[in-house]
């Protein structure tokens, strides 16, 4: 089983609902977000491009997270999620400096903090929050293995980048373009 | 022109805009680690020569210095821990592929080996040491007759330290300007010339002086010819180690690397010992001082700089 997710940049306007419900359903400290919008304008005046995407960790399949934490405090989950044990946390920081995502933040509280894709509510077979609330549904979640998942599907039809993949992570969040 | 314009709705603080995790904490522990690791060598290696009576700064006195450096580097370790009451956790777990790992474990064996080490040598130095307690001394005795074998060890284990200070930077490929195997071999090459430097400042004896004077300059010699090859590394590498290179090479770091690490660093300080060398007066001090200065500006400058060169998607 691995969970992966699929931001639709064609559909993703950037309001940021995705922050706003990810902040709610994670009590996330205010000032601090787990999940952002990048907005890329290429080209040149008049013939301009834009590109908007919802991003966040990339639950990386070779996540160098993971292999850089001293404590196993950073580890794969079911499913690929990869996760940050609070109560092994030692603040580090191996892991901020390993993301080339820059996906990681310190949690006021001092432990290392970053997006879960909501594994709480995927457990009780719900969406993550951001992908829940997205107005435009320009976000889909699931497993890349059932080829009947929604994800599968919207992969399988649709032409599709990740981000920096030559960094050598294996990310699982897709960006279809 | 073809531009492209990346705006990010992202502002943690520490990571945007720019990383800035790591303080003057890391770099001044790697410091007195790579220290360590070049004091240790040097005594452990000449005692292995049998050279301990014709050097006795290099191998019984400046040892003496490790547990207080290694303390003052742990210390400023745990200062960095943002999460520092969680820090046991380092010893629940060896995970192989962490230089941070690595590091914490040798660290634990290190330590009170070279406690164990600065112990054997204080009735050479100080004649009147009585170690007062029998079983202190009996201890001692048995450890005297291991010398050789915990010499033997201390190679390895600082040659560890030396180079997991550097390779604690170069793993991590999400910043291209440490993503360079050759840090490892030039922090261990830099903290042995920083304490070379040292011995030879502190040694009473024109041989141990002149033999020390003598190994720093090659030490400085394989350092700069290591930088040169950073350089070239980066900049036959991708997009972005070029783009790390040219920090160094017009940007924001050139003054302070070429003229302060480079310059005042290694070339005046080499150029000083040869002079030494050759009978000319040079005050001892002045190449101690920039060699080591030098030593604790390179770490905080990679450091300050790996931080700020990254992927850009």
């Amino acid at each position: 089983m691995r969970y992966a997710m699929a931001v639709d940049t064609k559909k993703c306007v950037g309001c940021s609902d995705c922050v706003v419900a990810c902040q709610t359903e994670n009590n996330v400290p205010i000032g601090y977000c787990r999940d952002w919008i990048v907005e890329v304008t290429t080209g040149t005046y008049p013939q301009l491009s834009l590109e908007i995407r919802s991003e966040r960790c990339n639950h990386c399949a070779n996540a160098p997270c993971v292999r850089t934490c001293p404590t196993e405090a950073s580890h794969y989950a079911a499913g690929g999620i990869v996760l940050v044990e609070e109560s092994e946390c030692i603040g580090c920081k191996a892991c901020i400096t390993s993301c080339p995502y820059d996906a990681r933040f310190i949690h006021p509280e001092g432990y290392i903090d970053k997006c879960t894709f909501c594994i709480h509510r995927v457990e009780k077979g719900q969406k993550p929050a951001c992908v829940a609330v997205c107005p435009t549904h320009a976000m889909v979640f699931g497993e890349l293995d059932d080829p009947n998942s929604d994800i599968s599907k919207e992969m399988a039809t649709r032409k599709w980048k990740s981000l920096i993949p030559e960094a050598g992570t294996d990310p699982k969040v897709f960006y279809l373009i | 022109m073809i531009e492209e314009i990346i705006t990010s709705g992202r502002m943690n603080p520490e990571i945007d805009p720019m990383l800035h995790v790591w303080g003057w904490e890391i770099p001044f522990y790697l410091f007195l680690g790579g220290l360590s690791a070049g004091i240790l060598i040097f005594s452990a290696y000449f005692t292995l020569r049998n050279r301990q009576d014709e050097l006795p700064i290099a191998v019984k006195w400046m040892p003496i210095a490790v547990p207080f450096l290694i303390g003052i580097g742990l210390i400023s370790l745990l200062l960095d821990l943002s999460h520092v009451l969680y820090a046991w956790q380092l010893f629940t777990n060896i995970r192989w592929e962490s230089p941070m790992s690595w590091g914490a474990w040798t660290l634990m064996i290190i330590t009170p080996l070279s406690i164990a080490w600065v112990a054997i040598w204080l009735e050479d130095i100080f004649p009147k040491w009585d170690w007062k307690f029998d079983e202190v001394k009996a201890t001692i005795r048995w450890l005297k007759e291991y010398r050789r074998t915990m010499a033997q060890i201390l190679i390895l284990l600082s040659i560890i330290l030396g180079m997991y200070t550097g390779i604690l930077l170069s793993a991590f490929n999400a910043r291209p300007f440490w993503n360079t195997s050759i840090l490892g071999p030039l922090f261990l090459t830099s903290g042995l010339s920083a304490s070379a430097a040292l011995i030879s400042f502190f040694s009473k004896t024109e041989v141990e002086k002149r033999l020390f004077t003598r190994i720093d300059i090659i030490l400085i010699g394989i350092e700069l010819f290591m930088i040169i090859h950073l350089f070239m590394g980066h900049l036959a590498g991708t997009q972005v180690h070029i783009q790390a290179a040219h920090m160094f090479l017009g940007g924001a770091y050139t003054v302070p690397f070429w003229v302060f690490v480079v310059g005042l660093g290694l070339l005046l300080p080499v150029f000083l010992e040869i002079l030494e060398l050759k009978h000319k007066f040079v005050p001892a001090i002045v190449p101690m001082v920039l060699v080591v200065a030098g030593n604790l500006m390179l770490r905080f400058i990679v450091v300050s700089a790996g931080q700020a060169s990254r992927w850009l998607y």
